[in-house]
């Protein structure tokens, strides 16, 4: 079953066409990566799928992205879509507030108060982001005194809080040290049976170590799109292959 | 740094931004010295009398009048400045057409000279009003005054925020009013508090606007409608009539220790609120 359909998906900053065309089937409870050079359109795609990118002048979309059948630039309330499609970003972004606040930002938003169930969710969330051993004894103590791995899987942990159906993680290890990496792919692994993860890479043996599918960009469009094993061992197309191979990028 | 092997050029610089910083300095210390010199033997328990009379002199109904003008000014000013403050920076477009006219309306207002707000004050408040001379017409006056001040920190404050945790707020499904108020503000208000205290600072020290706009009676207002003279029109009041100049020199020293007093508790209190930021 697939979670997001994108069909005919054209995105336009002023008069620059960010995306040309874009069509895709992502599937449920897969790790689908996108990879590409700089500027090739992933993050741009990757924003417009809870769309993040209504934050951004001029920005301008056409044709349709479906979650799990829905619409999301019909009728459907982009504060719901976002709770349904949690997002983390590049730079782990932890509000100046306690661990505990970070975590029950999301709840508190969608009208949770009772003081038990957001302690559940704390917990859980935590667990879930595989952080609560090295945090439960400083839930009330400042998010930004973490480390950035630690920041980065409470953030993880505080998208988690909201329930979501999809997390798209926009190059979610491109600020940290390789021990830090190793944990968050670790812990995408275990999330996968519960939710679709989409994630834009820079690394490709990122893309490899943890995706079940994989699409390459390549200057707004998609090039190739498969299973991440046939994608990387018999690329289709000559410019995935270069890419991959690193003869540019 | 070795002087000996510096270039000619290098060395004068040294020598005239370490001197640029020692004239500071030393300007500062003569000031003060001068004022503690002159007031410290006029600071006397009767200058604290709860009652003025031309026999004691008293500074404290100016004192408390004081009180009373910062906290109406910023009772007036703060809800307006913040509020406006908000709208530019976080609901319109930056740099739109808009933002750049209001930007150019307060920062025309920030240069006007405050004896030209003391005569609008009187015309406007003062007579057209009615108001008479009164601690309102004054608190008036004084919070057109700040508001430029106001806006101008409160919007740098609020620029200063990373868009990274409005993303991040927005990516959980909050709204523009949740974010604004339960991330960006949180995380801006050391900022808003230091404009906030500037503003304190200049209601506290200001005189031109207020002669014209608040009057000079020196005794400790009944309401708001009364006049009412603050430690600065005190002191020039003091000065201007020239028989109780030490008593003139003492006022000034309290003022010199309100101001270090709100400067010293600001500090503490945005390192306090920033606390949680580190």
């Amino acid at each position: 079953m697939s979670c997001f359909d994108i069909k005919n998906l054209n995105l336009y900053y002023g008069d620059f066409q960010a995306l040309k065309g874009i069509n895709m089937n992502i599937l449920k409870n897969n790790i689908t990566a996108f990879i590409g050079p700089s500027g090739c359109g992933k993050s741009t795609l990757i924003k417009s799928l809870n769309r993040m990118n209504d934050l951004i002048e001029n920005c301008r979309i056409t044709g349709k992205v479906e979650l799990f059948g829905e619409s999301i630039y019909g009728d459907m309330d982009v504060n719901l879509l976002r709770k349904r499609v949690g997002m983390v970003f590049q730079k782990p972004n932890p509000f100046p507030m306690s661990v505990y606040d970070n975590i029950a930002f999301g709840p508190r938003t969608h009208g949770i108060k009772s003081k038990p169930q957001l302690n559940e969710i704390v917990e859980r969330s935590l667990q879930d982001a595989a952080i609560w051993g090295e945090l439960k004894d400083r839930l009330g103590k400042s998010a930004l005194g973490l480390s950035g791995g630690q920041q980065q899987r409470l953030c993880v942990a505080r998208a988690l809080a909201v329930e979501p159906e999809v997390l798209l993680l926009d190059e979610p290890t491109s600020a940290l040290d390789p021990i830090s990496t190793g944990k968050i792919e670790e812990l995408l692994l275990t999330l996968k049976n519960r939710y679709s993860i989409i994630i834009v890479t820079h690394n490709m043996q990122q893309a490899t170590r943890i995706s079940d599918y994989t699409a390459f960009f390549l200057l707004g469009e998609v090039i190739e799109f498969g299973p991440t094993e046939n994608l990387f061992s018999m690329p289709v197309d000559k410019r995935t292959e270069n890419y991959i191979t690193g003869r540019f990028g | 740094m070795n002087i000996k092997k510096m270039k000619p050029t290098e060395l004068i610089m040294h020598v005239l931004t370490w001197g640029a910083a020692i004239l500071t300095i030393c300007a500062l210390i003569y000031l003060i010295g001068f004022i503690l010199l002159k007031g410290l033997p006029y600071l006397k328990p009767s200058l604290f009398s709860l009652t003025y009379n031309s026999d004691n002199v008293s500074l404290m109904p100016a004192l408390i009048s004081t009180v009373f003008m910062t906290f109406l000014s910023l009772l007036i000013a703060a809800p307006l400045g913040i509020g406006a403050a908000i709208y530019l920076a976080e609901y319109v477009r930056r740099e739109g057409r808009f933002v750049t006219f209001v930007r150019m309306m307060s920062e025309t207002l920030a240069g006007i000279p405050s004896i030209v707000y003391g005569l609008f004050g009187m015309l406007f408040f003062v007579n057209a009003l009615r108001w008479g001379y009164s601690l309102i017409a004054g608190a008036f006056t004084l919070s057109i005054m700040i508001l430029p001040l106001l806006m101008r920190s409160t919007e740098e404050a609020l620029k200063s925020v990373p868009d990274v945790w409005r993303e991040g707020s927005f990516g959980l499904g909050a709204g523009k009013l949740r974010t604004v108020f339960k991330v960006v503000l949180p995380a801006a208000s050391p900022g808003i508090l230091a404009g906030i205290i500037l503003a304190v600072g200049r209601v506290v020290g200001e005189t031109a606007a207020l002669i014209f706009t608040s009057g000079t009676v020196a005794q400790v207002p009944s309401s708001a409608l009364k006049s009412a003279r603050t430690l600065s029109v005190h002191m020039y009041v003091l000065s201007g009539e020239g028989l109780h100049m030490g008593e003139g020199y003492a006022t000034a020293v309290v003022l010199l220790v309100v101001v270090v007093a709100i400067n010293a508790l600001s500090a503490s209190l945005a390192k306090k609120i920033g606390a949680g930021d580190k």
